[in-house]
């Protein structure tokens, strides 16, 4: 009988980044970057390391195929290296590798790293998609970019709820708002201005009903974890974070080509969020979430993953966003650190990324941005689109 | 009885009025004031020759009949080498036993196709076969020609059956009168003297191949109840019919004004348009032009009588207007900054192409034989969760399946030459969902829930390995818009 990854393993150590158009860095300033702090905030030397992930996704820009990347870049000696890929999970993917295999008692200390160098490729927004599902879908995908996939979330979002698309931009422009507030306080993010509700809905439309503040930004950044077993993280720090749960879920394809899904929800969401409040033992999420660091890729991603987490009734997170329940000072502060709204999506960086917010949130790390005694700590990640999709949930806790 | 068993037509949504040209362009060819008249038929960006034939192909199998022979007419196919008319097959979920030809070298191609779908019945090689002609001519900026191309497609199958006209005899001229030539280095063509063109060449060789047919008949101009042929000029018009004793209303309207010169397509348009306004009994001559001229004589039999009628005023009716810097663009005749992101195209891998076939150019998917759902693309496992039955499907046809539009948006980021991009997700009636691209239509036109038909186009071009990536897109039925 499985018994899951509950408090099995522990974070001693996480490194992030500045995020941003980083034109001055390229992916090996980036990975040396958020490995020195993780290393140094774990206090542990290189040589400890045994094994290590990688997490990246673009293999047409950014660093290539494999592993080697990494263990070059750190002369990491001859230990198994492993890449990993899943998308926009791809962080939290090399996360939940690197607890497996401390879990499994074949190493206890380990290292998982995300990196992605988006900003070479000469235009705005993710590379073309074209390229990136393969040699028939090349042939039959509509000409879709992450924007517009999204878009159509809310479209069918707005007429499902029978909400005005005025309307229903006004709720999403004050996800976005919330999340400007909290960016402009983090010296990380990428984008660290205040925005006002006016400003997101002046902005020009990306893919419609979508707006230029509705879509997170691009950019380079890299986040590093250290991960080893709770008996010797104990030796090396007090605050330590444990992991409650690691749930992946990825889609049957029935979204997309059959006629069940109402286009208002990621069922994977749904699915990975079950099984990783089974996982951390959590009986009502509402009530015992402390900070989560979701993936609002776009402004409707944030809405309906509200819903999908079980943390707002379905149709009504918009309910919750206009009473603050998400907000900094609000019942479950959601993207205290900005989310990718501000910090940009660096795909593979992105999980790590906000994992790091939540570590530091649990260990009362987060300055102007702490969040009060958070116990309870989860990070989303939505890769793909929202038909078709791959989702990672984590909870870790005290 | 062997004859036409039905026919299609189809003319893009767009037009160009000819007075915007004139106004765009006029100031450098003043003599092109006297056509500015009317509008005419432009393909949009992501239509060419054999995507609307595919089209008129598609109105023309109204019901399930089989196309044992298929022959594609056009001077403009998109292919020199690459057959053409296997693509059209393809689309049309044609078994790859059929006899594909292509046509092409001169206006003339599209009566020849139809005599050759004759042929190919009476002889006994094919059952059925099907004649489609297509034409998307490019024409210089400020020329005759940008004035009176228009870009349309026709279709008509010939069987054994109760016909709605049989074939009575065809007389041909050919010869090498240079009015207008293109050589294979050339986008464009060259025009010898308009007013010999339209006096010699329409005025001389059109009435040369009727006169013939109708002698070799014994057939008296008197007793035609329709003459079409294409000829801009309605002096010309006039006169062959004055010339040939032929009653002035008989000769059948041009539709120069409405669509513009369509090619290979064009007799065929016309004999469609005399066919749906004919009763049994009705003998028309349809003529081609181009290098000479080739006249048919058709009888119109009772199976006319049955038929549904009114597709050729539907495929007119379908309307909204170009602009004609959109139609520069459109008809790359003038260099767009695409970006980074429009230029990069992804290769095409034609050997998935050749697997995949029947699902890329013929949407065909699968249905489970176990629980009845039906998927697109096809699948080895049943997606209905609560079967998935492994390697129990059969082919599912998606294209004539109508849908409704479940979602969409109107993406800024993607490139396209029509920005923003449509697209959205069909759920199929009868089963199936997937997303596609919309076409021929605008965002403020678009609502969820709304009818949705498949349609056959580019869906990219990749210039730089000579590829046209043919798929379907989703168009929106417009109440009223149309």
């Amino acid at each position: 009988m499985a018994t899951g990854i509950r408090d099995k393993v522990a974070i001693v150590g996480m490194g992030c980044t500045k995020f941003g158009e980083l034109w001055d860095k390229g992916a090996e300033d980036l990975m040396v970057e958020a490995y020195k702090e993780a290393i140094e905030d774990a206090g542990i030397e290189p040589k400890e390391i045994q094994a290590a992930w990688l997490a990246t996704c673009y293999e047409e820009i950014n660093i290539g195929k494999s592993a080697m990347p990494l263990s070059t870049t750190l002369k990491l000696p001859f230990i198994p290296v492993t890449r990993v890929e899943n998308l926009c999970a791809s962080g939290t993917e090399a996360f939940r590798a690197a607890c497996y295999a401390v879990a499994s008692g074949a190493y206890d200390m380990v290292l998982a790293l995300g990196v992605e160098k988006l900003k070479d490729t000469g235009y705005g927004g993710l590379p073309e998609l074209s390229f990136t599902f393969g040699t028939r879908n090349r042939m039959i995908f509509p000409n879709v970019t992450a924007p517009g996939a999204f878009a159509m979330m809310a479209t069918r979002y707005f007429a499902r709820y029978g909400i005005d698309p005025e309307e229903g931009k006004r709720t999403l422009a004050r996800i976005s708002v919330k999340s400007h507030h909290n960016g402009a306080l983090n010296p990380k993010a990428h984008l660290r201005r205040e925005i006002t509700i006016e400003d997101v809905l002046k902005a020009p439309i990306v893919a419609w009903p979508l707006g230029l503040y509705d879509c997170c930004g691009v950019s380079d950044g890299a986040a590093a974890a250290i991960i080893t077993t709770p008996e010797i993280a104990k030796g090396l720090r007090q605050d330590f974070v444990r992991v409650k749960a690691l749930q992946v879920a990825v889609t049957s394809g029935e979204e997309l080509m059959y006629q069940a899904w109402d286009g208002t929800h990621v069922e994977s969401t749904v699915r990975a969020a079950v099984r990783a409040y089974e996982e951390a033992g959590i009986k009502n999420p509402r009530e015992e979430i402390g900070v989560m660091e979701i993936h609002d890729c776009f402004s409707i991603t944030e809405l309906v993953t509200y819903e999908d987490l079980g943390i707002s009734p379905r149709g009504k997170a918009s309910d919750d966003v206009n009473n603050g329940f998400f907000d900094l000072d609000g019942q479950i502060p959601c993207q205290p650190d900005g989310g990718l709204k501000c910090f940009g999506h660096p795909i593979g960086a992105s999980g790590l990324r906000m994992m790091y917010e939540v570590y530091k949130q649990l260990q009362g790390k987060a300055g102007e941005r702490q969040v009060k005694d958070p116990k309870l700590g989860l990070t989303h990640n939505l890769g793909g689109f929202p038909p078709h999709s791959v989702v990672s949930v984590a909870i870790v806790g005290e | 009885m062997v004859g036409i068993l039905s026919y299609g037509a189809y003319v893009p949504r767009y037009r160009l009025s000819r007075k915007a040209i004139f106004d765009a362009v006029g100031w450098f060819a003043p003599a092109t004031r006297g056509y500015a008249r009317g509008e005419k038929a432009v393909a949009n960006y992501d239509e060419d020759s054999l995507s609307m034939g595919v089209e008129a192909a598609r109105a023309c199998l109204r019901s399930k009949e089989s196309v044992y022979a298929l022959y594609f007419a056009s001077t403009t196919p998109p292919y020199m080498e690459r057959q053409n008319s296997a693509i059209v097959a393809h689309a049309l979920n044609l078994p790859d036993s059929v006899e594909a030809v292509d046509l092409t070298g001169s206006m003339k191609a599209g009566t020849a196709a139809l005599l050759a779908a004759f042929d190919s019945v009476k002889s006994g090689r094919a059952p059925a076969a099907m004649a489609v002609a297509a034409d998307a001519r490019l024409a210089k900026v400020a020329s005759a020609q940008e004035h009176l191309f228009g870009d349309a497609a026709a279709a008509l199958l010939v069987g054994n059956g109760d016909p709605l006209a049989s074939l009575l005899g065809s007389y041909t001229v050919s010869c090498d009168f240079v009015d207008y030539r293109r050589s294979t280095k050339n986008d464009f063509g060259k025009a010898w003297e308009e007013r010999w063109i339209r006096d010699i060449g329409y005025g001389r060789l059109i009435q040369e191949a009727l006169s013939g047919l109708l002698k070799q008949q014994g057939i008296s101009p008197k007793l035609l109840a329709k003459v079409a042929f294409p000829c801009p000029y309605s002096a010309v018009r006039k006169k062959i019919a004055a010339r040939m004793g032929i009653d002035p209303t008989k000769v059948q309207e041009n539709v120069h004004q409405l669509i513009g010169d369509a090619g290979v397509a064009m007799p065929m348009l016309l004999l469609v348009s005399a066919l749906e306004e004919s009763k049994p009994g009705d003998l028309i001559a349809v003529a081609s032009y181009g290098n000479g001229a080739q006249a048919l004589l058709l009888k119109v039999e009772k199976g006319i009588g049955v038929y549904k009628k009114g597709l050729w005023q539907r495929a007119l009716s379908r309307r909204a207007e170009m602009s004609y810097e959109k139609y520069l663009a459109f008809k790359e005749l003038v260099p767009l900054e695409l970006g980074i992101r429009g230029e990069e195209v992804a290769p095409t891998a034609l050997s998935v192409l050749w697997r995949e076939r029947k699902a890329v150019l013929g949407l065909v998917g699968s249905r489970c034989k176990r629980c009845g759902t039906p998927v697109y693309p096809p699948q080895r496992v049943c997606v209905n969760p609560q079967c998935k039955a492994m390697d129990e499907m059969e082919d599912y046809p998606f294209a004539e399946r109508k849908g409704k539009l479940f979602t969409f948006t109107a993406d800024n980021l993607a490139f396209s030459m029509n920005p923003p991009a449509l697209y959205g997700v069909v759920d199929f009636e009868g089963g199936g969902r997937y997303w596609f691209d919309l076409t021929d239509c605008a965002l403020e036109e678009l609502k969820v829930g709304m009818e949705v038909k498949m349609t056959f186009r580019r869906k990219y071009v990749d210039k730089n390995r000579s590829i046209f990536g043919y798929f379907w897109k989703a168009v929106p039925v417009i109440e009223g818009g149309e």
